[in-house]
């Protein structure tokens, strides 16, 4: 074949495979790249989102640096993040390993545990409000939490769970990871179904205990599944902020800021549209470097 | 002796590990309780009643939340949408992941690294450009401008979960599909997409959550009542001061149930999928 | 070859399914707006109105508030406003969709017939949306807007509870406020709830006292910059929450609580005290109220000092705004003014429990809501004052207190934080 029938078939070749993304590239470069581009634009301009546009270049920038309510809000969502990725993730883990080896309930457990992230946020906030609620009345807790550890022999426990700055973030990490776990369970449950029963067996014959057992078989059979949780748990974590509003309003202070709600605040509250543009870039470019390292782990953590 | 002794712990470890699944079940299972108790209820009662079944059951309530609600319509609508978001997802995602993960174009890469780079940064007040966009093209307060505004919502989420399992893919089984004269989209009609079963089934789910779920963009794109989705129908019952807890709750539960049901049907699929031996991740 | 059949058949089933044609514009009016409470007795109206006029009113409703925001905007953006419908941002907004040409000049439909519209309608609510000669915005001066209902803030006193701690009537002045919280706390009862959650609830209380403390001038003048926040009477007004919180007046919780749940508190008689506008008449008293035996009243907070008068926050609740562009601006017109007319707002009243915007529809209100009403002569609203505060100036002011209330810092401390943004903003030549 000679040069130019060949680079012909290889540009037919290459328009042909191009196709398969034509649609969704399309898609996204309307309904994602052309507001992306005007959100960049907007935030070198200061704007009330009507009325004329100041350009002020990287002023929002600037101020947002030295701006210690955004970074104490990316250090609030990095510790709810925190928190979800220990103790959301084990608990999914602890959850996939017990359900893996009972058969009976299985179908029972499965359904069950996917109820919270089914659940809306309005009903998550009204329950957990309810539930931690500090107050008490005829001499009653009204709160359940707080009436549960009274009665159990706990009083001095008794706290004010969400107006307490020492705890409120706590709380709301833990809500956040209850109502997240779900997923993770499935992914991890999935992956624990694909381990060859037979690698259990031979590392039963050669005498190895659960624990040993668990650490040169399963673990790391499960290592992809579980970066792929992992990663996917930091990009959630850190977007969270509707069940922040659902369970302290407009937060306690500035505790429970995290940068989502910031964003908001400054859109609505005051009205600086290039502001929250500006800290949407920021935002994005910090998680962007957590995926980039994240990722660069895992490939380390592949090849060992 | 050491038979015994191996029993006994056997057994305790299996009860307790019983008591750690009840207890997480009990927390889980805990909100539905609490949503069709309220749902029972008046709103006078609702807080003040602390019997664990209330003493008068009004049934009525979900009569009055699918009525007032004009629950029907916003039904429907939603699952119009649901349906046509989640299939448009699936097939434009999934032919774009097979692309980026098994064929060969120049640029693809960027083109992936894009995609992924677009679930990590929020768009704040892209709705309001996207209405704008919307109302230039004629497509606002159409159910096709909403339509495709969801689908690109779900996009990026999905084409990483397809080319995670396409990557996956042995290439005999694409040689093997090529011998038997497939061309490319036959090989991923006829192979792809039934190997990555488990990741259609989870794009599935999300996606439905998602659309479902959804409100602001809805309310923000379209104006006729007639079009809107069911949360819309929900927020009724949250007035701007008053709530009338116990219909909003039965109207949450009826909500609730398609998406149960939506989630029961497809994570047999992720499962069934994943036992032949194909690894995931 | 089928696959590329399926394929497409599937793309033109989502096509087909999601094309519905845009509506095609009419002889009607429409309006958008977002009180889910009043849908029901404005689509009954809208239903009178054409039965009388023959000019149709759509009515659409876009639930909960910030979503309407966000849809005004967009929609102001993409130029597709509709007849009517209501701006529920701060004035300095208001004043940028005048300059848009966005909302229709009012003053002379006001003014027609010897001043017959504006006059039956209460200065304050009018005010709301009117521009003064020499406003700070730019703004031609006139009015803007159609307030179709006025609204304060006060506290509210539960009786039952007061009379079992003993307090034989309701707190004239702070200190014995203070002396009814700790009569109260004896006998295991709850002060004072509010949905200080909200940070315009809580700015309004602080206002009060402000306006009490120091008068509007002085105020005014520190949004100018020509006071500072660390100024006594300043101190004094932060003094107040530290002494509320060093007292036990406020209920757990207070700085994270909405107003939906401190309404469901004040209903469950869990807290002798409430701090909350006149529509709570309507959340505990109306169709599908908490708790229609609540048995309790309102009055103004009670003063601390005796140098300028208290005022509570109060004012046009919901206002409605013409769209200038509008081809039935004078339908609009209108129709408003049926609206506001004595007759339909004795319904709205009569329907939502909210106080009317026409002075002559006050009959057959009830009681509690009449003790609102007569508080509006006290009464001042962010939206009539010359000039506000910088939004990130008042969010660190509400911050602030919020920090005051849970024990993290002092009055004095607070001060200098609020100042120092104060500096920060006046510096970029914000103001």
């Amino acid at each position: 074949m000679d040069r130019k029938t060949k680079d012909a078939s290889i540009f037919k070749d290459n328009l042909q495979n191009f196709l398969f993304v034509f649609p969704a590239l399309s898609i996204f470069c309307i309904f994602y790249i052309y507001p992306f581009y005007k959100m960049i634009n907007l935030s070198f301009y200061d704007w009330r989102g009507i009325g004329p546009m100041h350009w002020i270049g990287l002023s929002n920038y600037q101020e947002l640096m030295g701006d210690h309510l955004w970074w104490d809000s990316i250090g609030h969502a990095g510790y709810i993040t925190l928190i979800a990725l220990t103790f959301q993730n084990m608990l999914a883990f602890a959850l996939a390993l017990a359900c893996d080896r009972e058969i009976r309930m299985k179908r029972f457990y499965r359904l069950v545990f996917f109820i919270p992230p089914v659940l809306s946020e309005v009903v998550v906030g009204l329950i957990w409000n309810w539930i931690l609620n500090p107050e008490m009345q005829n001499g009653q807790h009204i709160g359940m939490l707080n009436h549960f550890l009274f009665t159990t022999g706990f009083p001095q426990l008794v706290h004010d769970w969400l107006g307490d700055p020492r705890t409120a973030l706590t709380t709301i990490a833990i809500v956040h990871s209850w109502k997240g776990f779900g997923w993770g369970f499935i992914m991890l449950l999935a992956g624990l179904q694909t381990i060859d029963k037979q690698l259990y067996e031979a590392a039963k014959v050669d005498g190895a205990g659960s624990w040993k057992t668990f650490m040169n078989v399963t673990m790391p059979m499960m290592l992809p599944v579980i970066l792929v949780v992992m990663i996917l748990t930091i990009l959630g974590s850190m977007q969270v902020f509707v069940l922040i509003i659902a369970m302290v309003n407009e937060g306690l202070v500035n505790h429970t800021d995290v940068p989502v709600t910031r964003i908001f605040s400054a859109m609505q509250n005051t009205n600086r549209f290039g502001y929250a543009c500006a800290e949407a870039v920021i935002f994005g470019t910090v998680l962007i470097g957590i995926s980039f390292i994240s990722k660069k782990l895992s490939d380390k953590a592949r090849q060992v | 002796m050491k038979p015994n002794r191996y029993i006994l712990w056997g057994m305790t470890k299996s009860t307790l590990i019983h008591i750690f699944l009840l207890s997480v079940t009990l927390t889980c299972l805990f909100p539905i309780f609490w949503m069709l108790r309220c749902a029972l209820m008046t709103n006078e009662t609702v807080f003040v009643d602390h019997s664990v079944i209330p003493h008068q059951l009004h049934f009525g309530n979900f009569a009055i939340a699918w009525t007032k609600g004009n629950f029907a319509v916003y039904f429907l609508n939603s699952v119009i949408y649901t349906v046509c978001v989640v299939t448009g997802i699936v097939l434009i995602s999934s032919l774009a992941a097979y692309s980026l993960s098994r064929l060969k174009f120049p640029g693809k890469n960027i083109i992936f690294y894009m995609f992924v780079a677009a679930m990590m940064i929020p768009l704040p007040g892209s709705f309001v450009a996207l209405f704008v966009l919307m109302t230039k093209l004629h497509l606002a307060n159409t159910r096709f401008g909403y339509i495709l505004c969801m689908i690109n919502v779900g996009l990026s989420m999905s084409i990483l979960l397809f080319k995670t399992f396409f990557d996956k893919m042995p290439q005999e089984l694409e040689d093997a599909a090529r011998i038997d004269g497939c061309g490319k989209l036959g090989i991923w009609w006829n192979m792809a997409m039934p190997f990555a079963r488990p990741a259609i089934a989870v794009v599935v789910i999300f996606n439905s959550l998602n659309v479902w779920n959804e409100y602001i963009l809805a309310t923000l794109l379209l104006g006729d009542s007639n079009l809107m989705p069911l949360q819309r129908g929900i927020m009724v019952f949250q007035g701007a001061n008053s709530t009338d807890y116990p219909v909003l709750m039965a109207g949450l539960t009826m909500a609730a149930v398609p998406i149960i049901m939506v989630y029961l049907f497809m994570q047999k699929h992720i499962v069934k999928g994943l036992s032949s031996g194909e690894v995931l991740g | 070859m089928c696959k590329l059949i399926t394929l497409s058949s599937c793309l033109i089933f989502i096509f087909l399914a999601g094309c519905s044609k845009p509506p095609q514009p009419s002889n009607k009016i429409i309006l958008w707006h977002w009180m889910t409470d009043r849908n029901d007795t404005f689509q009954k109206l809208a239903q009178q109105y054409q039965q009388q006029t023959g000019i149709e009113v759509t009515i659409q409703l876009f639930p909960p508030s910030d979503a309407y925001s966000q849809k005004i905007i967009a929609a102001a953006q993409a130029n597709v406003l509709p007849d009517i419908y209501g701006i529920l941002d701060k004035k300095s907004i208001v004043a940028e969709f005048i300059k848009a040409g966005l909302v229709a000049d009012l003053t002379d439909a006001m003014n027609a017939e010897g001043e017959k519209w504006k006059d039956s309608l209460f200065d304050k609510a009018l005010a709301d949306k009117s521009f003064g000669v020499g406003n700070i915005y730019g703004v031609k001066p006139g009015i803007y807007g159609v307030p179709i209902d006025v609204t304060n803030e006060q506290m509210l006193y539960n009786k039952k509870l007061l009379s079992k701690a003993g307090i034989k009537s309701p707190p004239k002045t702070f200190d014995e406020f203070i002396k009814d919280a700790q009569m109260l706390r004896r006998v295991g009862i709850v002060p004072f709830v509010s949905g200080w959650g909200e940070l315009w609830l809580l700015d309004c209380f602080a206002f009060n006292y402000a306006f009490n403390i120091m008068g509007p001038d002085k105020i005014f003048a520190t949004f100018r910059g020509q006071v500072k926040y660390t100024d006594p009477d300043w101190i004094k007004v932060f003094s107040i929450f530290a002494e509320l919180r060093d007292k036990g007046v406020l209920i757990d919780g207070i700085v994270t609580k909405g107003n939906k749940y401190a309404e469901q508190d004040f209903a469950l008689e869990r807290a002798a005290f409430g701090f909350d506008g006149s529509w709570c008449v309507n959340v505990f008293h109306g169709n599908q109220g908490m708790n229609p035996n609540l048995d309790f009243g309102a009055i103004p907070p009670p003063f601390i000092s005796n140098a300028y008068p208290l005022r509570i926050e109060g004012g046009a609740g919901s206002t409605f705004v013409v769209n200038a562009g509008s081809p039935n601006k004078d339908k609009a017109i209108a129709f408003l003014k049926w609206l506001t007319a004595q007759e339909q707002q004795v319904v709205l009243a009569r329907e939502t429990n909210n106080l009317p915007s026409n002075k002559q529809a006050l009959l057959g209100v009830s009681e509690v809501l009449e003790e609102f009403a007569t508080g509006m002569d006290q009464s001042t609203h962010p939206n009539i004052w010359p000039l506000n505060e910088d939004p990130t100036v008042s969010e660190a002011f509400d911050k602030g207190i919020q920090d005051i209330i849970i024990g993290e810092k002092t009055p004095q401390q607070v001060a200098q934080d609020v100042q120092k943004v104060k500096d920060l903003q006046s510096s970029k030549g914000k103001l």
